[in-house]
C-alpha cells in the first residue's frame, strides 16, 4: 500500500482537461474499444473505475505495455484477471502520457455514467424530417382519390335519376333517343373499340420498352449481390455488437484509394486468443500457417475505368461507411446495398455539401463560393461532376 | 521588334517541296483510308452490321458478371498500403553509366523510375535509358535459372561444378565493363585471393581509353576527370556528344542547362562550339557547329591549340588543320574566358586528348571547370588489356574466364575472334541476365539479378557513394553475381552483409548513433558523401573522432608532351574519299537494353527514326549518287570497310559533314530477345583501332555501293506537320535579347471590326466563348526552348507513367505512333523560302530547334467543341479532359486540333498477338507488371492524349486535403517535368502566386480568371493566332551567336 500511495503522487493524477479527454477518446477508440467497454463487460473487463480498482496507476501502465510480464511476475491481481477472462491482453506500446489520457477519458465516462437511452442519431432525425413532405403528398393523394370516388358516385346517382325520369316521359321521345336510353353495356363492344385497343397496345409497348431499358441499365449492376464468402465473417457481430472501429481492420480506408480487406494477421491479433477453436477461425489460422491468402469474393465491383478513393470520401469528406455500404453493422452476410452506378455517384455529388470545416484546402473555394452569393457548396460546385475527377 | 524570317523545315521532303509530300501535307495520314468497296471481302457496311449484331450478342451474354476475387495479404508488410505508392532511393548503373534514382513501387512492384533530387550528380534528372530500365526488369527474355551447356541446373550443382572446374583451370580472367562499385571490387579481390591466377580485364563498350591514357601522361592519373560545364562560359567540343551519350550525359546536361537559362536577373549564357562529323544531339544544341571529317579532328584540335598557344605565348605544334570553320572564333572566345571555359573531345586517340589537355591547361581550366583530383570513375576500361586477353584466349593460354555482366562477343570490335577463342577456354562462365551473343557460347550461365532486385553500391566520383537496394524480390531463380563470385571463392556468400561490412569504414560514430542509423540514413537518401580521397578512408573510422580530414585544393600540373602528340596527329590523320564515323544512339546506346520496346520506338531526337539503325549520308552524297529519300524510304547501300561489308539502309541527314557517313552501334543483335533480334545491323566489327585503342572513326578503306533495293525507315519527323504556319518556333540571338527581352517574339494580329483603324487586334482579345473560371487551381506548364536539349527522356517518362502502348515499326510507318509527348525537331536556315539555292546550302549545316509538344490544354479548346458525345471536356482546373469510355472514335477532335497531339487507338494494342512481339508491356503477365495501376489501359477505337498527368494531380490534391492544407508548389509534378535533366519544363499552379511557374512566367494577377496576364517577355503560345489560349507556354530559344 505504501508504494501505491507514493506512485499516486505527482504525474499519476488523472487529468480532467477536455483536450486530454478528447485525445484519450481517440486512443481508446483506436486501441482499446475492440475488447473493452466503459460500462459493461466485453472481451475484457469493463473499464469504469479501473483507476481505483487496480493496484495502482503505475500497475495499469505496466500491464498495458506488457501484460504477459506482469502476469508471469506472479502479480495476484493480474493472475486473477487472467483466470477470470482466460484471455491474454495484447500488449500496447503506448507512452505514459497516452495511457494517462485514456484513463482521463475513462474517468470522464465513469463520472457521466452509462448512457440512459440511445439518442436517435442525426441521420434518423433527418430521415423523419424527410418523411414530412412525402407524407403530406400521400394525404393529398388519398384526399383526391376519395373526392374523385365521391364525384363518381354522385354522377352515377344523377344518371340513374335522369334515366328514370326519361323512362317515365318515354312517350315524348323519338326512336333514336329510345335506343340510346335502352342501351345496355356490352363488354366485348367496349373491348374491341378502337380507343381501347390503341390504349392497350400503347401501354403494353410502353411497358416492354421500359422493361428493356431498365434491364439494359441494370447490366453489370449487382445491387443486392450477397455471395457466400470463404469464411462466414459477420459484420453484425464485429461492427455491430462489439462496435469494433471499421478502421481497425480496413486499414487503408483513411489513407488510400483502397479500404483494404484485412490481411489474415489482423484477424489473428484477436483470434489467437478469442475462439481459437472455432471452425471458421481455424480456416484463418490455416491460411496464416500455410501462407496461402484467403480468396474473398469481391462484392463492390467498380469498373477499372473509374477511380474511387476511400481516403477522399472517408478521411476528407467525412462520409460514413453506411452511406454507400448500407447498414453494414447489421449484416451477417454483406450485400451490395446500393447501385454503384455513375448516376448514383453523380446524384450524391449533386446533393452533398463539401465538408470544408477545419480544412484549409477548401478555405479559398468556400470564400469564392460565398462571394458568388451561394450558401451551400456541394461537391458538384467544385467540379465534382467533371470527368477527370474519376476517369483517367 | 524584329520578326523571325527564318525558314523552318522538318525533313528533306518539306524543304524540297516534294509534290507527293505537299499533296498530303494537310492530312494526318499520307494515304487515303480504304473506303467502302475498296476493302477486300465484305464491305464496310456489312462489317458494321456484323459488328452491331455481335455487340448486341456480347452484351446479352455479358449479363452475368464474372465472380471477382479480392485477395488480401496473409501478413501485410507494415509500411505497405495497397493503393499508396512507396518510393525507394536506389542507383541505376549500367556499365559505367550512372544515375541516382527513386523507384516508385506499387504493391511491391517497381513501376516508374524518378530522378533522385538528393544527388549532386544527377540532381533529379534521368535519361531515356534510365527511365526505360524498369521495363527491362519485366523482360521475358531474361534467363530464369542457371544453365550448364544450355540445360537448366541447380545453383548448388552449378557452384560445385564451377568451383572444381576453376580450380584446375589455370589462368583465369574476369572480363567486365567498368565497375563503379567499391564493394564489388572488394568481392573480386576476395575471389582473386582464392584464385591467385585470376586477373581482371576491364573494357568499355563506349571506350574512352584514349582519354584515360592522356590523363595518365598529363597528370599521372588514368582517370576521367570531373567536368563542370555549369562553370563554363565557353564550351568547345570536338565530337563529344556530352548531352547525349558521352560518359555522363545526365550530369552534363544538368550542368550545361544551368548556363543556358536566361531571365531578368541573368542576361548571359554560355557559348557552345561543336566540331563533329555526324549531327549529334550536342551538335544540334551548339551555337556554332562546324561539320568536319574524322580525319580533320586531330588536326582541328592542333589548330585550336596553336591559336591559343599564340595568345599564351607558347610554341606552335605542327600538323594543324587548315581552314576549319570557327577555330579562330572559338580560340578568341576561349582566351577571353580563361578559367571559365571547357574543351572536350570524344576522340579515343590519346594524342588528341593530350592536345585537349594542353589547351585546357593553357586556359587555366584545371581546378576550375575540370577536377582531376576528385575525379570521376565512369570509365575504367583498358583497350590494350582487352586486346591482349583476346589474343591470349585465341592462343589457348587461358583456362577459365568469367564474363561479369558483359557481352564482348557482341559489343567489342574483336567479338568474332573472341567467339572463336572461347572454344579453347576450358571453363567459361557468364553472369549475363539473358542468353546473349556471349553467354550463348559459355559453359555455365549464372544469371545475375536485375539491378532493381539487387543490393549494391557505386562510387561514381571520388567521395560520392551511392546505394542500390532491391525494390522487388527476385522474379526468377537468379542470384546476384557478387554472391556467385563469393561462393565460388568459398566465402560466406551473403552480399548484403558483405556490403554492410564494407560500408563500416564510412561510418562516423560522431555523427550517427550507431551503424544501423547511419546505414538507414544512407539508404533513405540513396547517396553518401565523404571528404577526402579513398586512400585515407581506412584511417577515417579510427581517427575521425579526433580530427576531420582536410583536403587541400591542389591542382596537378600538366606534364603532357605536346609536340609528340602533335607529331602523332600529323602522322596518323590521313583522310580517305569516304570516312565512317560510328556513333551511339541516345535510346539504344551500346545495345544492352536493345530488347526494350520503349527505347526501340523512341524516335531518335535528330533523325526522328525508330526501330532501326542506318547510314546517315550528306545531301551532297545523295546528289552525287542520285538517291532520293521520301518519308524515310531510300535505297540500301553496301558499306565496305576493309574486308567486311554490310547492307544498310540510307538516311539523308542535313548537317552530315560532306565526305562522311555515320552509322549507329548497338543494333543488329542476334541474341537478346524477341524485340531486339533482327533490328538493324551490327557495326561493332567495323570499328577500327589506332595505337591499340578502339577507334570509332574509320578514316580509310571505306567504300559505298548504292544498291537498287529500297527500304523504308520508320521515321516520325514529317508526321503532324504544321504546314506553312509561321511562329511555331520563335527564336532570337543573345545580343538582341539583352536589348529587348521580347525580341524574336511574334505578335500576330487578326482582322476584326473592333479596331476601326487597323482592323487588327491581338487574337487573345477576341473570343466566341464565355471563358472559364478556375476558382481552385489553374494548372499550367512552361517549356524553355533554350534549355531543352531534345534528349527525349520525357517521351519515355510519359510512356511509362501513362501506359502508352508501343505500336511497332509498321504502324509507325503508318503514322500511328502513340506517344503523348513528342519532340518536334525543326531545321532552320536564314535563306528565304523561295531561295532554293540558299536553302540547299543551308541544309548542309542547318540550325536545329527542339520543341517538346503535347496537349496544350487550351482554354478555348477546339477539340472540345466538335466532339459529338462530349467525350472531351474542360475542367475547372484548366485541364482538357479525355474520357475513354465515352469516346466513340469519330476522330473529329484530332482533325480539329491545331497542334496534332491527339492519338487514336487504331488497334487493341493490349492482349493482342499481333503486337505481342512489340508491345511487351501489355501482352504478357510479366510485362503487365510495369503498368501504372492509376491509369486506364485504352482499348481500340478511342482517342487519347496528354492528360497533364491528372492522376498525379488528383493524388497530390488528396494528400493536401488529408493534411488540411493547400497543395505546396512542387508537391505535384508531371512525369515529363520531373524527369527533365535540363529543367526545361516547369509545371505548376498559375493561381498560386508563390509557385515557381507563376514566378517564371511573371503572372501579374493570380485571379480565378482563365486569362492570366503573362509578364515574361519570352513566353509565347504556339499558334497564338488561332486563339485557343493554351495553358502550355513556351519560352523563346536564344542562340548565343554574333549578329550576322
Amino acid at each position: 500500500m505504501m508504494s501505491a500511495s507514493v506512485a499516486l503522487a505527482q504525474g499519476d493524477v488523472i487529468s480532467e482537461d477536455a483536450t486530454v479527454i478528447d485525445a484519450g477518446k481517440q486512443l481508446f477508440d483506436a486501441n482499446c474499444k475492440t475488447c473493452h467497454r466503459i460500462h459493461e463487460k466485453n472481451v475484457g473487463p469493463a473499464l469504469q473505475d479501473v483507476y481505483n480498482r487496480a493496484p495502482s496507476v503505475e500497475w495499469i501502465r505496466e500491464f498495458v505495455r506488457n501484460p504477459t510480464r506482469v502476469i508471469q511476475s506472479g502479480d495476484q491481481y493480474a493472475n486473477d484477471l487472467f483466470n477470470e477472462y482466460n484471455i491474454m491482453m495484447t500488449a500496447f506500446p503506448l507512452e505514459d502520457e497516452q495511457i494517462m489520457s485514456i484513463l482521463a477519458y475513462v474517468q470522464d465516462e465513469t463520472k457521466k455514467g452509462p448512457a440512459e437511452v440511445a439518442v436517435a442519431d442525426t441521420g434518423t432525425e433527418a430521415a423523419t424530417q424527410d418523411a414530412g413532405p412525402s407524407g403530406f403528398m400521400n394525404a393529398i393523394m388519398v384526399g383526391i382519390v376519395i373526392l374523385l370516388l365521391l364525384v363518381l358516385g354522385i354522377l352515377f346517382l344523377i344518371m340513374r335519376v335522369l334515366k328514370r325520369y326519361l323512362q317515365q316521359q318515354s312517350e315524348d321521345l323519338g326512336e333514336e333517343d329510345k335506343e340510346l336510353l335502352g342501351q345496355t353495356f356490352s363488354l366485348s363492344g367496349t373491348l374491341t373499340s378502337k380507343p381501347v385497343v390503341f390504349l392497350t397496345i400503347f401501354i403494353i409497348t410502353a411497358l416492354v420498352v421500359k422493361g428493356v431499358i431498365t434491364g439494359l441499365f441494370s447490366i453489370g449492376v449487382q445491387m443486392n449481390y450477397a455471395p457466400t464468402q470463404p469464411i462466414a465473417y459477420s459484420h453484425k457481430l464485429h461492427a455491430g455488437q462489439y462496435q469494433i472501429d471499421c478502421n481497425y481492420c480496413h486499414t487503408g480506408v483513411r489513407k488510400s484509394r483502397n479500404a483494404n480487406i484485412p490481411s489474415a494477421n489482423i484477424c489473428m491479433n484477436c483470434h489467437s486468443s478469442i475462439l481459437p477453436d472455432s471452425p471458421e477461425i481455424k480456416k484463418i489460422k490455416a491460411a496464416v500457417d500455410n501462407d496461402t491468402p484467403i480468396e474473398w469474393i469481391r462484392i463492390h465491383n467498380m469498373p477499372d475505368l473509374a477511380y474511387f478513393s476511400h481516403a477522399q470520401h472517408v478521411e476528407v469528406g467525412g462520409v460514413e461507411c453506411q452511406t454507400c455500404h448500407g447498414q453494414i453493422q447489421e449484416m451477417d452476410v454483406v450485400k451490395q446495398e446500393n447501385l454503384l452506378t455513375m448516376g448514383w455517384c453523380v446524384d450524391c455529388h449533386r446533393k452533398t455539401e463539401v465538408n470544408g470545416k477545419d480544412n484549409a484546402y477548401y478555405d479559398q473555394l468556400i470564400e469564392y463560393h460565398k462571394g458568388n452569393g451561394n450558401e451551400k457548396m456541394t461537391v458538384e460546385d467544385i467540379g465534382g461532376l467533371e470527368c477527370a475527377k474519376c476517369h483517367y | 521588334m524584329k520578326e523571325n524570317k527564318k525558314t523552318y523545315w522538318k525533313g528533306i521532303e518539306q524543304l524540297t517541296n516534294d509534290p507527293e509530300f505537299v499533296k498530303y501535307a494537310d492530312k494526318e495520314f499520307a494515304h487515303e483510308l480504304p473506303l467502302n468497296g475498296e476493302m477486300r471481302g465484305n464491305g464496310r457496311r456489312d462489317f458494321l452490321k456484323m459488328m452491331g449484331f455481335s455487340v448486341a450478342a456480347a452484351s446479352l451474354a455479358a449479363c452475368e458478371a464474372p465472380i471477382r476475387k479480392a485477395i488480401p495479404y496473409v501478413n501485410k508488410p507494415v509500411d505497405l498500403d495497397p493503393g499508396v505508392p512507396n518510393f525507394y532511393a536506389s542507383t541505376y548503373v549500367q556499365g559505367g553509366n550512372y544515375c541516382s534514382i527513386l523507384v516508385k513501387t506499387r504493391e511491391g512492384r517497381p513501376i516508374k523510375i524518378e530522378g533522385n533530387p538528393s544527388s549532386d550528380i544527377s540532381r533529379g534528372g534521368t535519361n531515356a535509358q534510365v527511365e526505360a530500365s524498369v521495363l527491362s526488369l519485366y523482360d521475358d527474355a531474361r534467363r530464369k535459372s542457371p544453365l550448364k551447356g544450355g540445360t537448366a541446373i541447380s545453383w548448388t550443382d552449378l557452384d560445385n561444378e564451377v568451383k572444381s572446374a576453376l580450380k584446375s583451370a589455370g589462368q583465369i580472367r574476369i572480363v567486365t565493363n567498368t565497375i563503379l562499385s567499391p564493394s564489388t571490387k572488394a568481392v573480386i579481390a576476395d575471389f582473386q585471393a582464392a584464385f591467385p591466377s585470376a586477373k581482371v580485364v576491364t573494357y568499355d563498350t563506349q571506350s574512352v581509353c584514349g582519354l584515360l591514357d592522356a590523363n595518365k601522361e598529363s597528370f599521372g592519373k588514368s582517370v576521367v576527370p570531373a567536368y563542370d560545364f555549369s562553370k563554363a562560359d565557353v564550351i568547345v567540343s570536338f565530337d563529344a556528344d556530352f548531352l547525349g551519350t558521352w560518359i555522363s550525359p545526365i550530369e552534363y546536361t544538368k550542368q550545361y542547362s544551368k548556363t543556358r537559362k536566361l531571365g531578368a536577373d541573368k542576361k548571359s549564357m554560355s557559348r557552345h562550339y561543336q566540331f563533329e562529323s555526324n549531327l549529334s544531339l550536342t551538335g544540334a544544341n551548339a551555337d556554332y557547329r562546324a561539320p568536319i571529317k574524322p580525319s580533320q579532328q586531330g588536326p582541328a584540335v592542333v589548330a585550336l591549340y596553336n591559336a591559343i598557344a599564340k595568345k599564351a605565348g607558347a610554341g606552335n605544334v605542327s600538323g594543324a588543320a587548315e581552314g576549319v570553320e570557327n577555330i579562330d572564333r572559338a580560340a578568341n572566345d576561349l582566351w577571353a574566358a580563361r578559367g571559365k571555359s571547357l574543351v572536350v573531345s570524344g576522340s579515343n586517340d590519346p594524342a588528341v586528348q593530350v592536345m585537349v589537355n594542353a589547351i585546357n591547361d593553357l586556359l587555366g581550366n584545371y581546378g576550375k571547370t575540370i577536377d582531376i583530383e576528385k575525379h570521376a570513375n565512369y570509365r575504367q576500361g583498358n583497350d590494350e588489356d582487352m586486346a591482349a586477353f583476346i589474343k591470349e584466349a585465341g592462343a589457348g593460354s587461358i583456362g577459365g574466364v568469367i564474363f561479369y555482366n558483359c557481352n564482348p562477343v557482341y559489343n567489342h570490335p574483336a567479338g568474332a575472334q573472341l567467339a572463336e577463342a572461347l572454344s579453347k577456354v576450358k571453363v567459361s562462365v557468364s553472369t549475363s541476365d539473358r542468353i546473349d551473343e556471349t553467354s550463348e557460347l559459355v559453359t555455365f550461365v549464372a544469371p545475375d539479378n536485375h539491378y532493381l532486385e539487387s543490393w549494391n553500391d557505386a562510387e561514381p566520383k571520388v567521395g560520392v557513394l551511392s546505394l542500390t537496394q532491391p525494390t522487388i524480390t527476385n522474379l526468377f531463380d537468379t542470384r546476384q553475381a557478387q554472391t556467385s563470385l563469393l561462393s565460388w571463392a568459398g566465402k560466406q556468400a551473403d552480399y548484403y552483409s558483405y556490403l554492410q561490412g564494407s560500408w563500416n569504414k564510412y561510418f562516423d560514430a560522431s555523427k550517427y548513433l550507431d551503424f544501423q542509423t547511419f546505414w538507414d540514413s544512407c539508404l533513405h537518401e540513396g547517396i553518401f558523401t565523404y571528404e577526402g580521397p579513398a586512400s585515407t578512408l581506412d584511417a577515417i573510422s579510427d581517427s575521425l573522432a579526433v580530427q576531420p580530414v582536410v583536403v587541400e585544393a591542389t591542382v596537378a600540373s600538366f606534364a603532357g608532351n605536346v609536340s609528340n602528340a602533335g607529331a602523332a596527329i600529323a602522322k596518323g590523320y590521313k583522310g580517305g574519299d569516304v570516312e565512317l564515323a560510328l556513333y551511339f544512339k541516345l535510346g539504344i546506346g551500346d545495345g544492352t537494353q536493345a530488347n526494350n520496346p520503349w527505347l526501340q520506338e523512341m524516335p531518335d531526337p535528330v533523325t526522328k527514326a525508330t526501330w532501326d539503325n542506318y547510314l546517315t549520308v550528306s545531301q551532297a552524297f545523295a546528289n552525287e549518287t542520285g538517291i532520293t529519300m521520301f518519308e524515310g524510304k531510300c535505297n540500301k547501300v553496301r558499306l565496305t570497310v576493309g574486308e567486311k561489308s554490310i547492307d544498310v539502309p540510307v538516311l539523308i541527314q542535313p548537317g552530315q559533314a560532306p565526305g562522311t557517313v555515320g552509322l549507329a552501334l548497338g543494333y543488329g543483335r542476334k541474341k537478346a530477345g524477341v524485340v531486339a533480334e533482327g533490328l538493324g545491323v551490327d557495326a561493332f566489327a567495323l570499328s577500327g583501332s589506332s595505337n591499340g585503342m578502339v577507334s570509332y572513326d574509320v578514316m580509310s578503306g571505306v567504300s559505298i555501293e548504292v544498291l537498287s533495293d529500297k527500304y523504308q525507315i520508320a521515321q516520325t519527323q514529317t508526321h503532324e506537320t504544321y504546314m506553312d504556319r509561321d511562329f511555331v518556333v520563335q527564336e532570337t540571338i543573345l545580343s538582341e535579347y539583352v536589348n529587348d527581352p521580347s525580341s524574336g517574339r511574334s505578335h500576330p494580329k487578326i482582322a476584326t471590326w473592333l479596331d476601326e483603324e487597323n482592323h487588327a487586334v491581338a487574337p487573345n482579345t477576341v473570343s466566341l466563348w464565355k471563358g472559364h473560371e478556375y476558382p481552385d487551381h489553374h494548372w499550367g506548364l512552361a517549356i524553355d526552348l533554350n534549355s531543352c536539349t531534345g534528349c527525349s527522356s520525357c517521351t519515355i517518362a510519359c510512356q511509362a507513367e501513362n501506359n502508352v502502348p508501343v505500336v511497332g515499326r509498321d504502324e509507325v510507318i503508318n503514322r500511328r505512333e502513340m506517344h503523348w509527348m513528342r519532340i518536334d525537331r525543326y531545321y532552320s536556315s536564314d535563306a528565304a523560302p523561295d531561295d532554293r539555292k540558299g536553302l540547299e546550302k543551308a541544309a548542309a549545316n542547318p540550325e536545329v530547334t527542339f520543341q517538346p509538344m503535347m496537349c496544350q490544354h487550351c482554354n478555348n479548346a477546339s477539340c472540345e467543341t466538335v466532339c459529338p458525345v462530349a467525350a472531351t471536356t474542360h475542367s475547372t482546373e484548366g485541364l482538357n479532359q479525355m474520357v475513354y469510355n465515352r469516346c466513340i472514335g469519330t476522330r473529329y477532335c484530332a482533325n480539329n486540333c491545331a497542334y496534332k497531339v491527339r492519338r487514336f487507338n487504331w488497334f487493341k494494342y493490349h492482349d493482342n498477338k499481333q503486337f505481342a512481339d512489340e508491345n511487351t508491356p501489355m501482352n504478357s503477365d510479366l510485362g503487365k507488371m510495369v503498368l501504372n495501376p492509376d491509369v486506364t489501359v485504352r482499348s481500340r477505337g478511342v482517342m487519347e492524349k496528354c492528360s497533364m498527368c491528372v492522376q498525379r494531380i488528383q493524388y497530390g490534391k488528396l494528400e493536401a486535403k488529408k493534411e488540411g492544407r493547400r497543395t505546396n508548389d512542387g508537391d505535384i509534378n508531371v512525369a515529363c517535368a520531373s524527369t527533365c535533366p535540363a529543367d526545361a519544363l516547369v509545371f505548376g499552379d498559375l493561381n498560386d502566386p508563390k509557385s515557381k511557374l507563376s514566378k517564371l512566367l511573371k503572372i501579374k494577377d493570380n485571379t480565378v480568371s482563365m486569362d492570366k496576364e503573362v509578364g515574361e517577355e519570352r513566353a509565347y503560345a504556339v499558334l497564338e493566332a488561332v486563339g485557343v489560349k493554351p495553358n502550355v507556354l513556351y519560352l523563346t530559344k536564344v542562340r548565343n551567336i554574333d549578329q550576322a
